[in-house]
């Protein structure tokens, strides 16, 4: 058993914690291990509710978030950032979802702390306009918090997810209410409480944990919310843009899965292109909608390729998240560890060569075998459906033209991954693939500074970057009559 | 006809509907009516257009504005035609439609062409050895919904910025005001837009524009209309492929007028403001708040304005209102002018229906309205004013805010604290300070909370 710091597992409304309305409480489990963690009071409509009611007074003209410095903004981003570092070790710990504790502590704690200081900095330089207008006006433009933003984060990366809907949205001075996914909430409670220490007004940052149908839909179809930031699957991406439009028509913003294609030139570093690819498809137990999980090779290396990547896969370390040689924890729960078995067998079952793994790890719970599948072709189903499991497939191709139109032959549109040396292919590709990201020679280089997001039914907007503001500000449009035309 | 590829198509079915002439209730003539399987068509031609290796998207940047130039060019030539196609089928006065509505057509194509070579992505300092940019590539096919209040100037708003980004369109025009929409067709392939990237499939909301929001193949929706069909698109969108939405929607856009204010120029503005082609405008000045110094002043000065209107057949010089654009309307606007009698309003001039033909209403005014009568909360979207009286600064800012709209707003004032005090309070898209409707290519239009997602311009 890992021993928890005193960590509130209530609801987090006004800085203070709540139980339910309802009393209910929820179980979250070690799937490491499958046992219960700790029960968590359960959030439903009337605490959605008065999570919104406290998020919009915060709102309210006069109220001290509004009037604070936009500089003082950025400080307490900071602040909080400073925080985050301080008890990394405890957060890294708590985000026990089968992570390996060096991954979280290195990576997605790392992401997390940058990401607050890169908003910190752009908290006063959220600039409109002047412009020029036709006849004697003096026009210019605000580029104002949108309100409530509500936010609901995914599993895969708890905390990760949130700090990159809550920097943006804070640092242009909106106020939030968040739902944690259910599955991993921990994280996302233990930031209340530095969100208090750290001193951000009461009712600026909310956090209701509970399940999708219930608490999540209460925030999609919320008449006071001004906007929602959802990270999770396109069918549920779909149900959300749908329950904003069918409510007050909030703006939505939507970062949703991928299937996502990795081209292998000839000429590419091999060595380079197969650890990358590797990674690009096993990091976090497959689980990431940036998953490299189409790899085309041009046929000249596929069967080298195949080989060396079997090779990694099969030195590829699955075991306790805490033992520091681990690289690959269990998956999230059964639920996902069904899907992924499932279409492990489609594979075998539609005729693509298995090359290693294929199953689960007997008497582990729910631990996967990193899987290689080669002569995948295009309409099997592993070649279709996002997996989100240790599963890489690998297919061939002949002609740029050819690889180009299979890898946008998809609904998806996430990121998309090119290894050359060439730099007329490079460039070619980045300009052909429908992709919201394009890598060149390299895999998951996600930082602040650049913009991430979907093409297609990827997503809707853009986070990270300059980019993100655009998606928590809204323009307003000034325009003053004068006496005279001033030049 | 419908038009796709650069050619004259007539509709799937062989369907066609009846397009009138609000003014004297008579058919104009008679439209092919698209339905989804014209869409399809249209949807195939404007993907193509936008495939990779294709001469729209293999054209410089450049080029594409110069054709956006070369199109207000010939806009500007047939200024007069399109002038008087718009207010024969909108019920627009024909002077207001040559001179307000063509030009800013005009200035709009020309402001966009400009951009269109200087759609710029950024290069962004990552950490780590990386060499970051952005594209801001165009999005691909986009349907594009346009109303019947300002039909040319509304086409041109949504297809002069999707071409300049390198978009193809598909675009349905209102059913009551299809007709300068398809002669922009003839100009567009009259300019060599290459065949495909401009589309045009009249028909009607619940079929053609249905199509269009919930097809699967095209990747961006623009609508402006009402609220109630603005949801329906965005859940349509949501539905479907996920495709991206812009909304232009309702108002109930609050003018404010502060005792200090220039007396006249607020009463001509908020005049103009409610009364501009007969209220029908997503942003009229529908709740009209007077400091109680002046709201008798002001009430007076209104009705004079407003008594002194000549009605009639908008082609005619002379006429300064026109019919509203078909009974559907006439009924609504009707209605809620009798719920205002009804709810206590003092009405002070007009309050019915005008001449035995055609949609004429008689320009309204009616005082002493409160905040919870219909007529100061629904949009009338006819010539009917509200004024109401107000007393404090924070009192009129929770009043105003006090909508799910969000479009417009403005304040008269001389004093520089409380004119930019409300500029940063009131939550509406746009806010005018000593005027009203000053809008220009240049600046960007769109809605707060309700009346809108997104910007256009």
């Amino acid at each position: 058993p890992i021993p928890l710091p005193l960590l509130s597992l209530q609801i987090f409304i006004n800085n203070e914690w709540h139980e339910s309305t309802s009393g209910k409480k929820f179980p979250t489990y070690n799937p490491s291990t499958l046992e219960k963690i700790c029960d968590i009071e359960e959030g439903d409509k009337p605490d959605v509710d008065n999570a919104v009611e406290a998020a919009k007074a915060a709102f309210q003209r006069g109220a001290p978030w509004r009037q604070m410095d936009a500089l003082s903004r950025g400080r307490l981003l900071h602040k909080l950032a400073d925080l985050l570092e301080r008890d990394r070790v405890i957060l890294a710990v708590s985000t026990v979802i089968g992570k390996p504790f060096l991954q979280a502590y290195f990576i997605d704690l790392e992401g997390c702390i940058k990401t607050l200081r890169y908003y910190a900095g752009w908290a006063d330089k959220i600039q409109g306009r002047t412009i020029p207008v036709d006849e004697n006006f003096v026009c210019f433009t605000r580029h104002e918090p949108m309100g409530v933003c509500g936010a609901i984060t995914p599993w895969n990366f708890p905390l990760l997810m949130l700090v990159w809907k809550m920097a943006p949205a804070l640092c242009c001075g909106n106020t939030l209410v968040i739902k944690p996914a259910e599955q991993t909430p921990l994280t996302s409670l233990y930031i209340g409480s530095l969100i208090k220490e750290v001193g951000f007004p009461p009712g600026v940052v909310n956090i209701v944990p509970g399940y999708g149908p219930t608490a999540g839909a209460a925030i999609s179809t919320h008449h006071s919310i001004d906007k929602i930031a959802f990270t999770g699957s396109t069918k549920v991406g779909k149900l959300i843009k749908e329950a904003a439009s069918k409510s007050n028509l909030k703006r939505v913003t939507l970062e949703l899965g991928g299937k996502n294609p990795c081209i292998v030139c000839a000429d590419a570093d091999l060595d380079l292109a197969v650890e990358c690819a590797h990674q690009g498809v096993f990091f976090n137990q497959g689980q990431c909608c940036t998953a490299a999980s189409r790899v085309f090779v041009e046929e000249q290396i596929y069967p080298e390729f195949v080989k060396r990547s079997v090779e990694y896969a099969k030195k590829r370390l699955v075991g306790d998240p805490f033992d520091a040689r681990t690289e690959q924890g269990p998956q999230i729960d059964q639920k996902q560890f069904d899907k992924i078995l499932e279409l492990i067998e489609s594979g075998k079952k539609e005729g693509a060569k298995l090359e290693c793994g294929g199953l689960a790890i007997e008497d582990r719970g729910l631990f996967i075998k990193p899987t290689v599948f080669s002569e995948v072709t295009d309409n099997m189903r592993i070649a279709k459906e996002e997996i989100f499991g240790p599963v890489q497939p690998i297919m061939k191709f002949k002609s740029i033209e050819e690889v180009i139109r299979r890898a946008n032959s998809t609904e998806y549109g996430l990121t998309a991954a090119v290894f050359t040396k060439n730099l007329d292919r490079a460039l070619t590709l980045a300009s052909a693939l429908q992709s919201g990201t394009v890598w060149i020679n390299c895999y998951n280089a996600l930082y602040a500074q650049a913009p991430f997001g979907g093409f297609k039914m990827s997503g809707n907007g853009r986070e990270l970057g300059e980019y993100a503001l655009a998606e928590y500000t809204e323009v307003k449009t000034v325009t003053i009559k004068l006496s005279q035309k001033s030049p | 006809q419908i038009f796709i590829n650069n050619e004259w198509h007539d509709s799937v079915s062989g369907k066609k509907f009846e397009v009138f002439n609000p003014a004297n209730e008579e058919k104009i003539c008679e439209v092919e009516e698209g339905d989804k399987a014209d869409v399809d068509k249209a949807v195939k031609a404007a993907r193509k257009a936008f495939e990779l290796g294709s001469p729209w998207r293999t054209m410089d940047a450049s080029e594409r504005g110069r054709l956006l130039n070369k199109l207000a060019d010939l806009v500007e030539r047939d200024r007069l035609i399109l002038a008087t196609m718009e207010a024969i089928d909108g019920g627009k006065l024909f002077s207001t439609a040559y001179l307000m509505d063509l030009g800013a057509c005009i200035k709009t194509l020309r402001y966009c062409a400009g951009w269109a070579d200087k759609i710029h992505g950024r290069t962004v300092p990552m950490d780590g050895n990386f060499f970051t940019f952005t594209r801001h590539e165009p999005i691909g096919v986009c349907g594009q919904i346009i109303p019947w209040n300002f039909p040319l100037v509304m086409f041109i708003w949504k297809i002069a910025p999707a071409l300049c980004c390198g978009n193809t369109v598909v675009v349905k025009p209102a059913e009551q005001t299809p007709l300068t929409a398809l002669y922009m067709g003839s100009l567009i392939k009259e300019v060599r837009f290459p065949p495909g990237v401009v589309n045009i499939v009249p028909g009607f909301g619940p079929t053609t524009g249905a199509a269009i929001s919930h097809h699967m193949d095209v990747d961006k929706v623009a609508f402006t209309g009402s609220t109630e069909v603005g949801k329906l698109i965005k859940e349509a969108a949501g539905k479907s492929n996920l495709k991206r939405v812009t909304l232009e929607l309702g108002g109930k856009s609050p003018n404010i007028i502060f005792a200090d204010a220039d007396l006249d120029s607020a009463v001509e503005f908020a005049h103009i403001g409610l009364f501009y082609h007969q209220g029908q405008c997503c942003i009229a000045g529908s709740r009209i708040f007077v400091e109680e110094p002046v709201y008798d002043e002001f009430v007076q000065r209104s009705i004079e304005r407003a008594k002194k209107y000549t009605l009639g057949n908008p082609l005619l010089p002379g006429v300064q209102q026109g019919p509203q654009i078909d009974k559907e309307q006439f009924q609504k606007i009707l209605e809620l002018i009798e719920s205002g009698k009804k709810e206590g309003a003092k009405l002070e001039c007009g309050g019915g229906p005008w001449g035995d033909k055609g949609y004429f209403i008689q320009p309204t005014v009616f005082s002493n309205v409160t905040d919870d009568m219909r007529i100061a909360k629904e949009e009338i979207f006819g010539p009917v004013q509200q004024i109401m009286k107000f007393k404090t600064t924070d009192e009129v800012i929770k009043r105003a805010n006090n909508t799910a709209y969000g479009l417009a707003a403005a304040v008269f004032t001389k004093d520089i604290d409380k004119a930019l005090t409300f500029a940063a309070a009131l939550q509406a898209g746009t806010v005018w300070v000593n005027c009203y409707s000053a809008m220009s290519a240049q600046c960007p239009f769109g809605g707060f909370k309700m009346s809108g997602n997104g910007r256009e311009m």
